[in-house]
């Protein structure tokens, strides 16, 4: 077997044995550990099959976010207080295996099974390029050849966001997510809460910059952003805005409301909704995704600070 | 040159390893979280810069071998900061045990 | 030099799949709050090292996002979590 095969089937066996443990071990914040640190590596394996787009989304959503999302889940759960009575019966956790067996099997065999050379529409994409001036493919496809479904995803952000907010008692409403987090200010956490936004802000917007020529976006800049903003609320160096304000809401609304303004413009001056005009279409994509980056930093930022808690008086 | 280049590359991506090599045996061998802590963040910390400083020689342009550094540098004040707060944590635990 | 390289990216895989086994293994909250901050530094070498191997050049800017993501999620970790306020060591019982 050869030094790359060899590598790789031991990179699938990490994740695999990871991704087993997180699921049978006991306490949920152990769980969460592992799923970080599950997330993280597959970040390598896409890295490893070549598409580096979805390894900064991975690293970006599955490692960091996602895994503080379920962090504060986990922490929300304990504080709840045991509900054994609750607790899934036999019958309902044998059922979910299965299905899930099912499931893993049924995409196993689809990737397995594939003919070969598989249907595919990524030369067409890569050929078409002209259209945008954009050279990264994975940029064309989302923001001009199915620039409908990320605007929509969007749109789905903000629902999210709302079902969110729905959550928070009559009192709170409209007021500050989550408790009002303090550090040391001349502590460790506040330095590090000083220095790394501002390194964290550029990287940001270099990834979402170099995303027209190559991998990156606005999606992965806009992660990277709303770890910084938290990273400075967990220090407590700033608050979470109340969720009344009205420049946070339009900055909310801002990213799919461009969108939106440039499909009917598409629809009204061109030839369909979201048609670029070939002349302008870099300009428009840009700008769309400079609005899209504001929006889903503050989104993301958002969700993971949770309902709103303490109200504004 | 592109020997020099190799050597380099070769010499400093295997004792980078090396190190990591003793950080991972530090975390399986030492006994409390305080000193596997240690072991962790500083010796896989100097194996990140002697793995960058391997890799150095291969960047193609200047500001792919500044992009490496800074991503070293990084990982420094990562580890510097993140191993005090770990500590800090450790030492309050034990108390309770 | 390819093959000598990713024999490097097994051999820090392989040590960091000890270290987690070892991290997650260990008693106690305090020790798998170390595993973030593992699989970052070990992830970022071998990443740049498979940038290498493989011919990726943007797996540099994977490694650059990985370092700031694992650092965020390291600190979530000592906090567990942005929601609670238990005692995390970064209080006003820091020592001067």
């Amino acid at each position: 077997m050869s030094i790359a095969a060899a590598f790789e089937v031991a990179l699938a066996a990490v994740v695999l044995g990871l991704g087993i443990w997180t699921i049978a071990v006991r306490e949920t914040y152990s769980a969460t550990v592992g799923f970080v640190a599950y997330g993280l590596l597959v970040a390598l394996i896409w890295v490893r099959l070549d598409a580096v787009d979805v390894a900064l989304t991975e690293a970006a959503i599955g490692g960091g976010l996602g895994g503080v999302l379920l962090l504060g889940a986990a922490a929300r759960l304990r504080d709840a207080g045991p509900t054994a009575a609750e607790a899934p019966g036999k019958v309902v956790r044998v059922t979910a295996a299965i299905l899930s067996v099912l499931t893993a099997a049924a995409l196993a065999g689809a990737v397995l099974l594939l003919p070969d050379p598989a249907p595919t529409l990524a030369p067409k994409a890569v050929a078409n390029a002209s259209a945008t001036g954009l050279a990264n493919p994975v940029t064309n496809v989302l923001m001009a050849f199915r620039a409908m479904d990320t605007m929509l995803e969007k749109v789905v952000l903000l629902l999210a966001i709302i079902g969110v907010w729905s959550l928070a008692p009559d009192d709170a409403w409209g007021g500050h997510p989550g408790p009002r987090h303090q550090a040391d200010p001349l502590g460790v956490l506040v330095f590090l809460a000083r220095l790394l936004p501002p390194i964290g802000i550029v990287v940001g917007i270099y990834i979402f910059w170099t995303g027209a020529n190559h991998p990156g976006g606005a999606f992965q800049g806009g992660a990277i952003l709303a770890s910084m903003w938290l990273l400075a609320i967990m220090a407590g160096l700033t608050d979470t805005p109340p969720v009344g304000r009205r420049w946070l809401r339009f900055i909310l609304v801002a990213g799919p409301g461009l969108f939106l303004v440039v499909g009917l413009g598409g629809l009204w001056f061109g030839a369909a909704f979201l048609a670029y005009p070939p002349a302008q279409a870099k300009p428009l994509i840009l700008g769309i995704e400079v609005a899209m980056i504001l929006t889903i930093a503050a989104t993301l930022g958002l969700l993971l600070a949770g309902a709103p808690e303490r109200s504004v008086k | 040159m592109s020997l020099v280049r190799d050597i380099i590359t070769i010499a400093a991506v295997s004792a980078g390893a090396f190190f990591f090599l003793a950080g991972t045996v530090g975390l399986l061998r030492f006994p409390d979280t305080l000193t596997r802590l240690h072991a962790l963040t500083k010796a896989d910390n100097l194996g990140l810069g002697l793995v960058v400083l391997g890799l150095l020689p291969q960047a193609t342009s200047l500001r792919d071998g500044l992009k490496l550094i800074s991503i070293w540098l990084l990982g420094l004040l990562a580890g510097a900061t993140v191993s005090q707060l770990i500590a800090r944590t450790a030492r309050q635990g034990e108390p309770a045990k | 030099m390819t093959e000598f390289l990713t024999a490097a990216v097994g051999f820090i895989l392989a040590m960091l799949a000890l270290g987690l086994v070892s991290i997650l293994r260990g008693p106690g909250d305090t020790d798998r709050m170390m595993a973030a901050q593992l699989i970052g530094t070990g992830g970022i070498a071998a990443l740049l090292l498979l940038g290498t191997v493989t011919g990726v050049p943007a797996a540099v800017d994977v490694a650059l996002t990985l370092a700031l993501l694992a650092t965020f999620a390291s600190i979530a970790f000592v906090k567990k979590g942005l929601s609670s306020l238990e005692a995390d060591g970064t209080g006003s019982t820091e020592d001067q």
